[in-house]
């Protein structure tokens, strides 16, 4: 069991509602060597944040056990506290009427680091993603983006073997968001630590995990390296189209739908078996008249596999 | 890592964002200081219209007094009581419960911000009360006076600080339940006159709030003869309740700690948003 960063065994979540009863988490068993950078990849609601609450010791499971560097999280939560740090890519913390040094600092303090060391880390970490000049601009005055590289200084200023990541990147744009892969990636390589980050976006998984978890609706669908989930799907066709705005279609295939309500178009994106259906579909797009803007054919990715195990996509 | 040592460090961070804070907003020292004194003016003003020569100094000195201890009161319903619903809102509950402290600690840094940043306030208060309304002040017993003051401040705090677990729990009814007991106790702790008047049950289960004690143990060690016809118990006594309410108010607050956050893990309700 010490070899292992985490490991959950037929973990089961359930809230109680007014509606009834919702399963967040359901029979869920995954296992995080260390060193690794884990990713759980799946759409909103489907049990991703839950499951990293309770790892976080934040909840306690319905049933089932879980473990962190082989500590039980129910039973020795302290131990476990010690070791781990989270960060979450919409969370507001902090004081906005301190500085960005005092706010890490402050979390800081709450794992005892010493002042000294608590300080140079701040500075190298604040050096590193590129927030020197905002280290003493008081939080309310900074940008989102500058805030979750803020959030993500004070979850490393703890130097935590395990760093859990929920959606780090969200609302982002793409060079805060590179910035805070590559510094988590060389982090995780150069001292050893494991990275367990859950996401929506399959880019995002796909260039950081060594290996993934699917998830939807509470359960694990599959878990390995991406190169081999991407295997499940090597015999399919993977059809891009680009189309006009449309309210839904009833096809006999597996497609996600990307909505972009800017450009008033949608992105499908249809798995097959056969490449020879793909003049049905357009038949059937212009039966509902729906207009064709582009065509392409594409190489498999996270989001396909997700649509081969489930049947629709990561952002519907 | 020394587990103490980790939970004093925890203790000073916490309770220097209130201590920064308060230095960093110049406007505060309008709303905590000039704005208060405006109540104290009013009394003041009636007592000067309608009470015997003999008597007005004492009052007036009570007047001040409550004017002054009415900081703590409004910092221990607002700064204290609504705080950790305040820290979910953020977003930083979640940061408290997941590090590998005592939550004890949390509280224990808000308490002692608030009273340092308070006591700067209400400190103010006493002496541009007493310049503005020509109001002398007896000290009789500076230890005594330091004991009651620090007897009240922490059994109030603790009383803070039992508010800040119960208020979580109702969540948004915070807001109004804070509302609920702001005026109720401006009446039953007597900050502007002598609480025996009340009468003497009324006035003994008023003693539960910290305030009323503490506020009448501080007017007959400062408030001259007058003040010691109107007291509701000897002070050496009051000062005995006070250390007594510091105890259970504190064991309570630790009681409904750890049940918010057992009851948090189990339900979800104080980390998950949609809960």
């Amino acid at each position: 069991m010490q070899s292992l960063a985490i490991e959950t065994r037929a973990l089961v979540r359930t809230f109680k509602t007014e509606k009834g009863h919702i399963t967040a988490l359901d029979n869920v068993n995954l296992k995080v060597k260390q060193g690794e950078l884990f990713g759980l990849l799946g759409p909103n609601g489907s049990g991703k944040t839950t499951l990293i609450k309770i790892l976080c010791t934040l909840l306690y499971p319905t049933s089932g056990e879980a473990y962190v560097s082989g500590y039980d999280v129910v039973k020795e939560s302290n131990k476990v506290r010690e070791i781990v740090n989270m960060v979450s890519g919409e969370e507001s913390s902090g004081y906005g009427i301190l500085t960005v040094r005092e706010n890490i600092w402050l979390f800081s303090q709450l794992y005892g680091i010493p002042d000294k060391v608590a300080w140079e880390r701040i500075d190298e970490l604040l050096k590193l993603m590129g927030l020197e000049e905002r280290a003493d601009t008081r939080v309310h005055k900074i940008s989102t983006g500058e805030r979750q590289k803020m959030n993500l200084c004070r979850g490393l200023v703890t130097d935590p073997q395990i760093l859990f990541l929920d959606e780090p990147t969200v609302g982002l744009d793409v060079n805060a968001s590179r910035t805070i892969r590559e510094y988590v990636k060389k982090w995780v390589r150069e001292n050893g630590r494991t990275l367990f980050l859950t996401t929506h976006n399959m880019m995002e998984a796909e260039e950081m995990c060594d290996r993934v978890a699917i998830i939807d609706r509470g359960r694990i669908l599959a878990c390995d390296s991406p190169s081999n989930l991407k295997k499940l799907v090597s015999k399919e066709v993977v059809l891009e189209l680009e189309t006009s705005l449309f309210d839904g279609i009833d096809l006999p295939y597996k497609f996600s739908i990307e909505k972009n309500l800017a450009k008033n178009t949608a992105k499908m994106r249809f798995l097959l078996e056969d490449e020879s259906v793909i003049p049905k579909i357009i038949s059937k797009l212009t039966e509902n008249s729906i207009k064709l803007i582009s065509l392409k054919k594409s190489e498999p990715s996270l989001e396909d596999v997700f649509i081969q195990l489930v049947g629709r996509g990561l952002h519907e | 890592m020394n587990n103490l040592r980790r939970n004093l460090k925890a203790v000073y961070a916490r309770a220097y964002v209130r201590i920064v804070g308060m230095n960093r907003e110049p406007s505060w020292v309008v709303f905590t200081i000039f704005l208060p004194l405006l109540s104290v003016a009013a009394f003041v003003y009636v007592y000067k219209a309608t009470a015997p020569p003999e008597i007005i100094n004492s009052l007036l000195a009570r007047v001040i007094i409550g004017g002054a201890m009415l900081a703590f009161w409004m910092n221990v319903l607002w700064g204290m009581g609504n705080n950790f619903y305040y820290e979910k809102e953020l977003g930083n509950l979640d940061l408290y419960l997941m590090a590998p402290i005592s939550k004890t600690s949390i509280l224990l840094g808000m308490a002692l911000g608030g009273m340092f940043s308070t006591t700067i306030r209400a400190i103010a208060t006493i002496l541009l009360g007493a310049v503005l309304f020509n109001v002398s002040f007896t000290l009789e017993s500076p230890l005594s006076l330091g004991l009651v003051f620090l007897m009240t401040l922490t059994s109030l705090y603790g009383l803070g600080m039992l508010f800040a677990s119960l208020f979580l729990m109702y969540g948004r009814g915070a807001w109004h339940t804070a509302n609920l007991m702001q005026e109720p106790i401006f009446i039953l702790s007597g900050f502007y006159f002598p609480i025996k008047f009340l009468g003497f049950f009324i006035a003994l289960l008023a003693s539960f709030i910290p305030l009323t004690l503490g506020i009448d143990a501080m007017n007959q060690l400062l408030g001259g003869s007058f003040a010691k016809k109107w007291s509701l118990l000897p002070v050496n006594l009051e000062i005995l309740i006070l250390t007594g309410l510091t105890a259970v108010f504190f064991a309570l607050a630790v009681k409904a700690l750890n049940f918010m956050e057992t009851m948090s893990k189990k339900e979800g309700r104080l980390t998950l948003r949609y809960m």
